[in-house]
Order: structure tokens, then sequence, then C-alpha cells
């Protein structure tokens, strides 16, 4: 039987192999806080993370092949399957690469009609990112909060195009059908009671004590990583890039409005976090200027039921609540597109996050996964 | 009896008539509607790029330069770090396969200039091999990974091109015009 004093040695050696041998920690792909299916290799030294390795492609349904056997009024409902939470932002993108290639002038109303859905639609997914990054960094209430104003904008969703989600409700040239007749007294409603809201949520986690110690200086990103790695957003405006698509290339009806670009400091969690409380003011605010200056009107271009671009190609941007979505659209001059290839914000983004994950604490990587608000159906497309 | 048409299996209707071909409408090219600062960025990479072979036309409202499939990475170098052009930000990098050639396309930005482009190289159907720039901007890592899974092109010098979007032992490049469409096994 060994002596105490030699076992004493044994567990001393042990431990000192132990701490220079790596532990692999596997997250997801089912995991509460990976936000859809996404896997994250995490290899670490002691508490400190050495290097990340995302793993996509869960839910790869191949989209981008996918449109080119549809034709251009069909492929609008592969966009909204693509961010499931900003659907019509989604929309927007292709609706517009098609107007370009085609020349085709929207009338104003139907802009309007875009405009305020999709500023709605900002407010819902920032508010949804809320609820879950609160809950990421350990905060129960906060999403019910979000959810429940989330829920007011869905329904008056589902008064316009009839659905919750997957609206389809944009078209080439213009918009589905005229709004109901009750829309504007329920829209001012639901901005009222939004900019109540925003306000309460601000109050209720943006200063808390035990948040800030979860979210203030946790893994900052410059501006120039953040460039360099493609990122854009409210994570580029976070590090104090002033960059907006909607005001540096204006799309649209953008340059009717006068609002702010929020841009943090620092570029670390909290700078992420509250870049997106103050976009839900700044969307609101373009949203009660929009619905002031409507007027009626036509909401579809005149052009011919089935859309057939001229041979050429074209890459459009326009600004969702992830940031920059570009859309690469080759036409060969058919019913159908001959290739589309859908720049997804998160995608980007996400690809930062083994750049941001570096060096920080294992405890912190929820949170940072959290702070860049992903959508994995518009990742793995 | 082979079943033609002259010679329809028993029981079965008597071959149809063709229909006549319906006629394809014209098809026309989209016009050119560059915008001031792309007519200046024209003139202005066509006098930088005087020692290389390069192609600059107009895609649309973008510049486009049609390159040399191995002088991508030093194009796209000079054209990150020639302070007249800055293009900080690869906005997209993507594939595009017309059957008899690829052609790869690198949609760029520049946030200090604020101008646009589009660089442009073709490769060959068969077995396409372009050189890597993730040397030049780190956000093409995921991008060329992309292409690699959907389209088959070979980076060459990209530190990983393991599966980033298909799962591992995933066969063929799905993003092909020859990659079957709605026709694939149940598992």
């Amino acid at each position: 039987m060994p002596s105490v004093s030699a076992i004493m040695k044994i567990t001393q050696t042990t431990r000192a192999a132990d701490s220079s041998v790596d532990m692999m920690i596997n997250m997801g792909p089912q995991h509460p806080s990976t936000h859809g299916v996404f896997r994250l290799v995490l290899q670490l030294e002691g508490e400190r993370i050495v290097h990340a390795e995302p793993h996509i492609g869960y839910l790869h349904r191949g989209s981008e092949k996918l449109c080119e056997g549809e034709s251009y009024a069909q492929v609008i409902t592969l966009f909204d399957r693509m961010d499931y939470v900003a659907n019509l932002n989604s929309e927007l993108g292709f609706c517009m690469a098609v107007e370009k290639l085609m020349g085709i002038e929207v009338p104003d109303r139907a802009w309007y009609i875009r405009t305020i859905l999709c500023e709605l639609n900002r407010v819902a997914s920032h508010m949804l990112f809320y609820g879950v990054f609160g809950m990421d960094a350990g905060a129960m209430t906060p999403i019910l909060y979000g959810f429940r104003e989330r829920e007011k904008i869905q329904s008056l969703f589902e008064s316009v195009t009839g659905a919750r989600m997957m609206h389809n409700y944009f078209r080439i040239g213009g918009v589905k059908e005229e709004l109901p007749a009750d829309f504007p007294a329920r829209l001012a409603g639901i901005v009222d009671e939004l900019k109540r809201a925003v306000e309460e949520c601000d109050r209720l986690l943006t200063g808390n004590e035990a948040f800030l110690a979860r979210t203030r200086g946790i893994s900052p990103l410059s501006a120039e990583d953040a460039i360099d790695f493609g990122v854009t957003g409210p994570i580029l405006r976070s590090t104090g890039q002033i960059e907006d698509v909607r005001v540096s290339e204006p799309y649209g009806i953008y340059n009717r409005f006068d609002f702010g670009i929020p841009v943090g400091s620092t570029g670390d969690c909290w700078d992420r976090y509250y870049i997106r409380i103050e976009e839900m003011r700044q969307s609101l605010s373009i949203i009660e200027q929009a619905a002031g200056q409507m007027e009626t009107g036509e909401i579809q271009a005149k052009m011919r039921r089935i859309a057939r671009p001229p041979k050429g190609e074209v890459y459009v941007r326009s600004e969702t609540p992830r940031g920059d979505l570009g859309v690469f659209l080759v036409s060969d001059g058919g019913p159908k597109p001959y290739r589309v290839k859908v720049r997804t914000p998160s995608f980007s983004n996400l690809q930062a996050i083994q750049h941001m994950l570096r060096g920080a604490y294992v405890a912190d990587a929820v949170v940072v996964l959290g702070s860049l608000d992903i959508i994995l159906g518009e990742v793995d497309r | 009896m082979p079943e033609t048409p002259e010679n329809p299996p028993s029981g079965g209707k008597p071959a149809r008539a063709v229909p006549p071909t319906r006629r394809e409408p014209k098809v026309e090219a989209a016009p050119e509607a560059l915008d001031d600062a792309g007519i200046e960025l024209s003139s202005l990479v066509s006098g930088l790029f005087t020692d290389e072979k390069v192609e600059v036309g107009v895609e649309v409202d973008e510049v486009s330069v049609r390159v040399a499939l191995d002088r991508v990475p030093a194009i796209c170098a000079r054209m990150k770090n020639e302070p007249s052009l800055a293009f900080d930000y690869l906005r997209s990098l993507s594939v595009v396969d017309y059957v008899d050639r690829l052609e790869i396309n690198y949609h760029l930005f520049s946030y200090p200039k604020r101008h646009k482009l589009v660089i442009k190289a073709d490769l060959p159907a068969q077995a396409p091999v372009v050189p890597t720039v993730t040397g030049v901007w780190r956000t093409a890592n995921w991008f060329e990974r992309e292409g690699h899974d959907l389209f088959g092109v070979n980076f060459a010098g990209h530190p990983d091109l393991s599966p980033l979007l298909l799962y591992e032992g995933f066969e063929g490049h799905p993003g092909l015009k020859s990659y079957p469409f709605h026709d694939y096994d149940e598992w």
C-alpha cells in the first residue's frame, strides 16, 4: 500500500499534467443559448478560451439554389425564411434587387407602407434580442417584457399581411394589397405603447448592476477588426464606426426622414446591447414621421404580371436589424433568376466570434454569442 | 416492341402531336446607369492598373474589373492598400456557374471613400483553382469555404477548407447547374 506522501505526490503530478492539458467543451448543436442549431467547440486553458471553432450548416436548405428554380415572384417566399425574425426586411432586399434590374419606379405609398412595416419589424426583432440577451446574461424577466411588446407588432402584421411570420407581403414593384381601414389608428396606438415599453425595458435592464458586470468590457471589438471581418449593423456601430446603409447609401424614401445613427465607443457587449435599445427609439421616430407623411395613392407599379428582368447583374444593399444585407442577382433574361447570392449579415458577424472569444472567460461565451444576435436561418440559408 | 410515338403501347393513347414551341421573348441587356462617382472611379482604376492586364467595364450601376486568375490576390491587396481606392470591406464573394466556365465575383466597398466595385475572374469548369484572398480580408475565409462546398472551387492557400454548410462526406457540389434539383435519395 503506498504511503500518504506517495499519494500526495501522485496527485500533485497529475494536477500539473492536467493544467497543461487543454479541455474541450462542446456547446450545441442543441443548446438553449445557441439561438437555433449551432455548434461551438471551445478549447480551454483553465477558464480562458484559447480557441473557439464554430460549426454551422445545420439549417442549410440550399435557398440560393432553390431560387434558381422559382419565378421571381415566388422567390420572395424563400427570402421570408432566411431571416425569420425580420422577414419583411429580407423580402425588401430581394424586391429592391429585381426593381433595380428592371428599372421599376415603386409608387410613393408602397414605399411608405414598406418603410413603416420594415421599421416595425426592426423594433420587433430588437425586442426579441432584448429578451433573449437578458436571459443569456442571467436575467429572467426581460424575455417576458420583450415578447409582450413583440406580440403587439406581430398581431398588427397579422391584420395587414395575414400571417404573423412568413408574410410574403412585398411584391416586385409594390406591396400585395392595401392596408386595412383601421391600420392608422392601430399603428398610432401601438407606437405610443412601444415608446413607453422601450423606456420601461431600458429602465429594467440597462443599468442593472449584475447585468453591467456581465456585459461591460466583455470582448471588445475594434473598428478595424470589425471591418476586416465584414461585421456590419449594430455590432459595427458599437465600435464607433458611423455606418448605416439607410443613411450612407439611402434607398427607398429614407432620405425624407430625420433620424440619428446611434454609435458606441468601446464595442463591448453592453455597447452592442444599448445600440439596439437606441435604434428602437429611432425606428419609432421614423414610423411616426412616415405615418404623418403618407398619402393615398397607388401601391403597385405598372408592370407585366410576370417579372422578366433584362440580362444583367446587380448587387443591392439594405439595412436589416442585423446589418448589411446584400443581394447579388444575376439574370439571363429568363423568367427565373440565373443565380442569387445572398450576403447575409449574420453569416459574416458570426465569423468574427472566433476572434472575439480568444482569451475570453468560458462563462462569457454565451453572452458574447447572444450579443451578436444571429439568426441561424440566415447564416445557413 | 419498343415504345415509340409511332408504336404506342397496347391500350395506351396515341401520341399527341407536339405543340408548336412558344416563341421566347427577346432578351435585352440591362441599361448601364453609372453615377458620377462610378465614372470617376472607373477612370481612376484604369489609370492605376496600367501595368496589369485588367478590363474595366460596367455592370448596371457598378464598376467591374475583370482580372487574370493568378493575379487576384495581388490586385485585391492593391485595391485595399492604395490610399485613393481604400477598399477595406469585402461585401461579398460569390461564384456563378455559367456551365462552360465559372465566374468569381468580389464585391468591394470602401468605408473611407464610399465607393464600390466588383472584381471578376473566370475559372475553368473543370478543376477550378484560384488563390485565396484570406490574407487580404479575413472575412473571405467563410465565403471561400462556402464556394468550395457549393461549387467545388479550390482556393489555393486557404487555411482550412473543411465543409462549412454541408456535412462531412457530402458528395458533389450542389451549387453547380449540373447538380440535380429535386432529385435526391431518402436516407
